[in-house]
């Protein structure tokens, strides 16, 4: 994808927002870029029309909250994971959305979910520590993938379709081969996890991974100088790695934010990474020119933010906040 | 409602007079000797029988009550939790606690707890002591009320242990007026005691000599002053002797290796089976800490972590002392400085919320299988049943055995043992 006309992070502002009443979880654009999903403190998902925001309510899927979306390339299905450790799908090609299948999927809380480019495979994870492939055409369980030790945060499929990408709890990545289902590599991303003796918890973890469009290099965010994880205090961190080596090849960081954590990331036309970072010091999403650890630019965003997910034309991040309000920030002047 | 210590009845009040003359005229020779008795198994396996246990489970940094003992699922402050079945029919607690929840028929939930305390250190002092904390007058933590009125005169091992998940050891100060003989003992990490070991260069001989020299200038200086520190001081010196000879209690890898693996290969897991082992060697009261669960931030995240190592071990725990026939003389308790807000901040966390949460109690006297007080569809505030902290230290005492409303006698002064304007829970004593 070329980088669209009038892209300039620096002018990012809110075009739009919506609230759906209740503190949101996780957001996603489907591919035509027509609506947003969102997930939230409850069982219901919310789709929201870009157009005028017109809200309709997915129901009957979950018992829990909604922590993962994702959806096929093609904009035809809508997969959720729940609290509940369910994943359920959902046709979304039609004016109504319907729910097409519930599958339990793992042993407590399924985190994360992502679709591989051809639309074929669903890849999910949890706090059952597991990763499992699916056949998005049948439902069917293909690969049970295991190893990692924490709970699995985020996945990434890669650009070449024949990989995939966990992230966890303890700062553990993953690369599973899709054909055979092993695991043909690891990224040491231990900078994000902080194990708190004082406190006896483990905190931080790789909360989202993204994929340069070239695949050449792979992002992990979340968080470090966590002095204090029962109290926030911890600032956001993006690490950068090198796809060939797995070697970090660049440690992003964001200044004066004191309290915060990176929740999702992405990368932009233009090469330059986006990311969601929430915490006691507000809500932002934060820019990182290529070549560049140090962010080049900052929107604060009025409330705090869970989840971020950029709009297929590359011009619009949608972000899900804890005051119910989905906002589409646009990286450009004007509304349109 | 029998009896065991201090109420005012004649003969209970011979009992403390004999209790306090002791103290005052025999003399650290006597205690020494008196200590010895409770080093022999036999002696201590017979006053084991009638002898009444207190634990605690000090959830600290304040366990949300939401996340386990009275969940909210499918309400905008339940969180992403469910509920799930238990062994007693309709009780429902969070599914972060899945082995907890087959021994529900052991346990008995206090869901209409109001403390009005969201400070960390009054919040642990109102519930340790009962009372509010205030600057004119400190008062005794329950273990140090359990060890002066339940703990078996002259035994070796401490009447009142705290068993901490962080380093230090050493002693506490939560005795107020019953004095530092009756202050926690805490084993840092779950470790023995400090310094229970003889040094290498001092030989039997020359410890007994030199201990035999110390009793013999005691007595001396003594026989013109003696007050209650002096009687703690020579008590702690006896005391450590005691403990000296007795450090094999504190072993835990004496314990069946297939149990660590019930309690779970975790601090907690080795803490639990230590304080098993502790109850079944003659301690009175252990109080076992459990850190951290002050989530003002990742509220879920953590009460994952925390809750997980917590179920399986309690439940072993719970469990144990059931099949081992110990139950009826031990009260368990698990308890915070507070719960959580019901409401849900923009940090995924709860924050100190002291108007409407829940302890657990199981054992001695108490009912079994009951869910006592409630609050409302949100969980924002009592109901039904509503409980002080004080009310609750009575229902602890009375649960062994302990005249709650009786006082002790300090010095010639009355000095209640729990707050006299409270009363125990009737409901939940059988």
């Amino acid at each position: 994808m070329g980088i669209p006309t009038g892209f300039d992070p620096g002018k990012a502002h809110i075009a739009a927002q919506w609230n759906v009443g209740t503190s949101m979880v996780c957001c996603r654009v489907e591919p035509k870029g027509q609506f947003v999903y969102c997930g939230v403190q409850g069982p219901t998902i919310h789709r929201l029309a870009i157009a005028d925001g017109k809200n309709v309510p997915l129901t009957g899927g979950h018992d829990s909250w909604v922590f993962a979306l994702a959806t096929t390339p093609n904009g035809g299905t809508l997969y959720s994971g729940g609290g509940d450790g369910r994943i359920v799908a959902w046709e979304i090609g039609l004016e109504t959305p319907h729910l097409l299948r519930k599958t339990e999927a793992h042993q407590g809380w399924v985190r994360a979910l992502a679709t591989s480019t051809d639309g074929r495979l669903l890849a999910s994870g949890g706090n059952d520590h597991a990763v499992r492939i699916w056949e998005t055409a049948t439902g069917r369980r293909l690969h049970d993938l295991g190893g990692h030790q924490g709970d699995v945060y985020s996945l990434a499929f890669e650009p070449s379709g024949q990989t995939l990408l966990s992230g966890d709890l303890l700062g553990s990545i993953r690369r599973w081969d899709l054909a055979t289902g092993r695991e043909i590599g690891t990224f040491d991303a231990s900078a994000l996890h902080h194990h708190d003796g004082s406190q006896f918890v483990e905190f931080g973890g790789v909360r989202g991974l993204a994929t340069s469009t070239d695949g050449s290099l792979i992002a992990a965010g979340g968080l470090h100088k966590a002095s204090n994880p029962l109290g926030a205090v911890s600032e956001p961190l993006v690490l950068v790695f090198d796809s060939r080596t797995r070697k970090i090849v660049r440690t992003l960081t964001a200044d004066g934010i004191t309290s915060g954590v990176v929740w999702n990331l992405s990368f932009l036309a233009d090469g330059s990474i986006v990311a969601a970072s929430s915490g006691t010091s507000g809500g932002f999403l934060l820019f990182w020119k290529p070549g560049t650890d140090r962010s080049h630019h900052r929107l604060a965003l009025p409330n705090p933010v869970r989840d971020m997910n950029l709009h297929p034309d590359g011009l619009r991040v949608a972000t899900a906040h804890h005051d119910g309000y989905l906002r589409l920030t646009r990286l450009a002047s004007g509304h349109h | 409602m029998e009896c065991h210590y201090a109420c005012r009845s004649s003969d209970h009040a011979i009992a403390r007079r004999k209790f306090l003359a002791g103290m005052v005229a025999a003399g650290a020779g006597t205690m020494a000797s008196g200590l010895e008795v409770f080093t022999r198994p036999a002696a201590a396996g017979l006053l084991a029988k009638d002898q009444k246990r207190v634990v605690v489970f000090y959830m600290h940094g304040g366990l949300s009550q939401l996340e386990s003992w009275d969940p909210k699922p499918g309400t905008d402050t339940g969180g992403p939790f469910r509920s799930i079945e238990t062994s007693v029919p309709g009780i429902r607690i969070s599914e972060l606690l899945p082995e907890v929840a087959r021994q529900m028929h052991h346990l008995c939930l206090m869901r209409g707890v109001n403390t009005s305390e969201d400070d960390h250190g009054k919040g642990q002092y109102l519930m340790q002591t009962g009372r509010r904390q205030s600057p004119a007058a400190d008062y005794p933590a329950l273990g140090a009320v359990c060890a002066r009125t339940m703990a078996p005169e002259g035994s070796a091992i401490p009447g009142h242990i705290v068993l901490l998940p962080w380093g230090g050891g050493g002693r506490g100060s939560d005795a107020a007026y019953l004095g530092p003989r009756y202050s926690s003992v805490h084993l840092a990490e779950g470790k023995p005691p400090q310094y229970t070991d003889r040094p290498g260069q001092v030989s039997e001989a020359m410890d007994a000599a030199r201990q035999d020299f110390r009793r013999q200038v005691n007595e001396r200086f003594l026989q013109r002053r003696r007050t209650a520190v002096t009687e703690a001081y020579t008590y702690s010196y006896e005391q450590a002797l005691g403990l000296m000879r007795r450090k094999d209690v504190f072993d835990v890898s004496k314990e069946p290796p297939r149990d660590f693996d019930r309690y779970g290969k975790t601090a907690f897991g080795r803490h639990c089976l230590m304080t098993r082992r502790l109850l079944e060697q003659g301690a009175t009261f252990v109080q076992v800490w459990h850190a951290n669960y002050d989530t003002h931030n990742e509220n879920f995240n953590f009460h994952l972590e925390q809750l997980g190592e917590f179920d399986r071990a309690f439940a072993a725990f719970v469990a144990d002392l059931h099949d081992r026939g110990m139950l009826d003389s031990t009260l368990i308790v698990v308890n915070s400085e507070f719960g959580r807000t019901p409401g849900i901040n923009h940090l995924y966390g709860r924050d100190h919320w002291s108007h409407a949460w829940s302890v657990v109690l199981a054992g001695g006297k108490i009912q079994r299988g009951a869910a006592y007080g409630k609050t409302n569809a949100r969980g924002t505030e009592v109901v039904d049943g509503q409980v002080s902290s004080a009310a609750l230290f009575h229902t602890y005492l009375q649960a062994v055995g302990v005249d709650s409303t009786d006082s002790f006698d300090i010095e010639g002064r009355e000095m209640p043992i729990a707050d006299p304007a409270a009363k125990a829970i009737q409901a939940v004593l059988a």
